[in-house]
């Protein structure tokens, strides 16, 4: 036997092993039939399912609106943290004072000020739908952590780059246009898909201001059924989303690595 | 010089009192430089000595502290000048090339005629293929920088800033990055722009060719050009202690040929 399959090998049956302890554990617990009941009961699973997908569209929904806006909010922001010289001041200065508060509060919190406080001004006009609620909140949460990635981005891009630029009389907005963000972006797509796995499960945070998405829908179909299967239906949908992201991200970030060490040859 | 049918001024570059210090360490204290159309001016010296800054000072990419820098006569260190519009006919070379590497060598070369002078795509990259042909790169146009080796870069560098057909061309020890057998395809591409024409300042250790295409040489040391004068001159006769020494420690450490050490300032 060769020695990467006896590796094999030894991982596999280490891995049986292991999570078959974990479930003997788990099902000789005294309480185990009542939870395998509540939690793992094949026809809530099955009842609810159509019902929870159907709502997961909404989630779908968010997310895409929501990481548009984001990819194009984060970049203007962390372009604006990037201008240079005393005349740029203010406008850093608020763009710091934006990223700051929304990196410090709870994602919850912003859903819920956001949601209820604004509607409840009556103002006219103003919007009264919790969808647009849903994602103005994401939208500023989430835009102020991928600022960052890009700032970081637009910073490891050699500054000699835009000198290049600027000596061959492209405007500072056509240098960082043309030159200096497609390298910053190219460099931080791994970070930026990470958040976006975050924000992919923080669209249930929005159900408390009122929106129908996969948790809500679950939630309602556990009071109708007196059982949290639909919970777990739910925690199934996210795995099966998250986890090929997950992967790939992974993936993107082992090539970039590969080609670094390549061209540092 | 045979420029008299030609109706541009015929000083291209000018400089006065230009001083540049970073923090309290002074590196330019008054340089004064006059630089004629078709005029190739070498700036020699110690490495440190102000070659790099006073370059990109020429083309403001570092702002002067005191001092005027003229180009065609007209001043572009006054406020309000456009500092983008003077750029554009100002082209400089850096020493590690900094080609975008984003880019194939065809959009490096085709995105400031296209992007800054409004060229169609079409026609920019028409004359991009043309100047690339020119310097032996045409095959290189698809290619991504980092394909390319030292020399291919540089040249492709020199195409890029050429691109722009600039009035004036600083060039900053472009063939210093350099593995010494690529050194002689660059220098052969600077020789062929100094028979178009070209008017060009450059910074160089190679000092047997800076005695072959020099118009003028300026020896800058201690935040001043010491001395300048005509190659011939200057590696032979010159009149300054410093000079001399400098050259001396050039001789040795073997950077200027046999030829030129037979004429050294020694004999
Ligand atoms: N951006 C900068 N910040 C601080 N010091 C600098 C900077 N650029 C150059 N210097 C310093 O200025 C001096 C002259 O540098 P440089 O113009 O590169 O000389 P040369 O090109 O002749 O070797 C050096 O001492 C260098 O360390
Ligand atoms: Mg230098």
């Amino acid at each position: 036997m060769g020695a990467a399959a006896r590796s094999t090998l030894i991982a596999a049956v280490s891995t049986v092993v292991v999570f078959g302890l974990l479930v003997a554990v788990v099902v000789s617990a005294p309480n185990w039939p009542s939870v395998q009941e509540s939690f793992l009961n094949g026809e809530v699973f099955w009842s609810s399912l159509p019902a929870i997908l159907t709502a997961f569209r909404v989630n779908i929904a968010l997310f895409l609106v929501s990481e548009v806006l984001i990819l194009g909010v984060g970049l203007f922001v962390a372009v604006l943290r990037s201008l240079p010289g005393p005349v740029f001041t203010p406008v850093r200065f608020l763009a710091t004072v934006y990223v700051d508060i929304f990196r410090a509060l709870p994602g919850v919190l912003v859903i819920y000020i956001l949601g209820f406080g604004i509607p409840g001004l009556q103002i006219p006009g103003v919007p009264t739908s919790p969808f647009f609620y849903a994602v103005l909140a994401l939208t500023l949460l989430y835009s102020a952590y991928v600022s960052e990635v890009y700032r970081a981005g637009i910073d490891s891009v050699h500054p000699s780059q835009d000198a290049a630029a600027r000596s061959l009389g492209l405007s500072r907005f056509q240098s960082l246009r043309y030159v200096v963000i497609p390298q910053a972006v190219r460099r931080v797509i791994p970070p930026l898909l990470n958040d976006f796995i975050g924000l992919q499960k923080d669209t249930v945070l929005v159900s408390y201001i009122g929106v129908v998405e996969i948790f809500r829908a679950s939630q309602i179909k556990q009071a109708a059924t007196f059982n949290f299967t639909p919970y777990i239906a739910t925690a199934l949908v996210f795995i099966v989303v998250t986890i090929p992201l997950a992967r790939f991200t992974d993936w993107l970030v082992n090539r970039d690595r590969k080609r670094q060490l390549a061209s540092a040859r | 010089m045979s420029g008299a049918a030609v109706p541009e001024a015929p000083v291209v570059l000018r400089l006065e009192g230009i001083r540049k210090a970073f923090g309290k360490l002074e590196v330019l204290k008054g340089i004064d430089l006059v630089v004629e159309r078709h005029e190739v001016v070498c700036l020699i010296g110690a490495s440190g000595s102000g070659k790099s800054t006073l370059l990109r000072c020429v083309n403001l990419i570092e702002p002067v502290d005191a001092g005027r820098v003229y180009v065609d006569d007209v001043e572009i260190t006054a406020p309000k000048v456009n500092v983008d519009r003077v750029r554009r006919r100002i082209g400089i070379v850096y020493q590690a090339f900094n080609l975008f590497p984003h880019m194939t060598v065809l959009d490096n070369v085709s995105l400031a005629p296209r992007k800054v002078l409004g060229v169609p795509r079409a026609k920019a990259e028409a004359d991009a293929r043309g100047l690339l042909a020119r310097f032996g790169l045409e095959e290189k146009a698809a290619e991504y920088p980092d394909r390319l080796s030292g020399g291919q870069q540089q040249r492709a560098a020199i195409v890029r800033a050429l691109a722009m057909e600039p009035d004036l061309l600083l060039l900053d020890e472009v063939t210093s990055a350099l593995d010494p057998e690529l050194v002689a395809e660059v220098l052969g591409v600077i020789r062929e722009l100094a028979r178009g024409g070209m008017t060009m300042v450059i910074a160089t250790h190679e000092m047997g060719f800076a005695r072959d295409i020099a118009s003028r040489v300026c020896f800058l040391d201690g935040g001043r050009i010491l001395e300048e004068g005509p190659p011939d001159r200057i590696f032979r006769h010159p009149t300054e202690e410093r000079t001399r020494r400098f050259l001396q420690r050039v001789i040795e450490s073997g950077r200027l040929g046999a030829e030129q050490a037979a004429g050294s300032p020694t004999d």
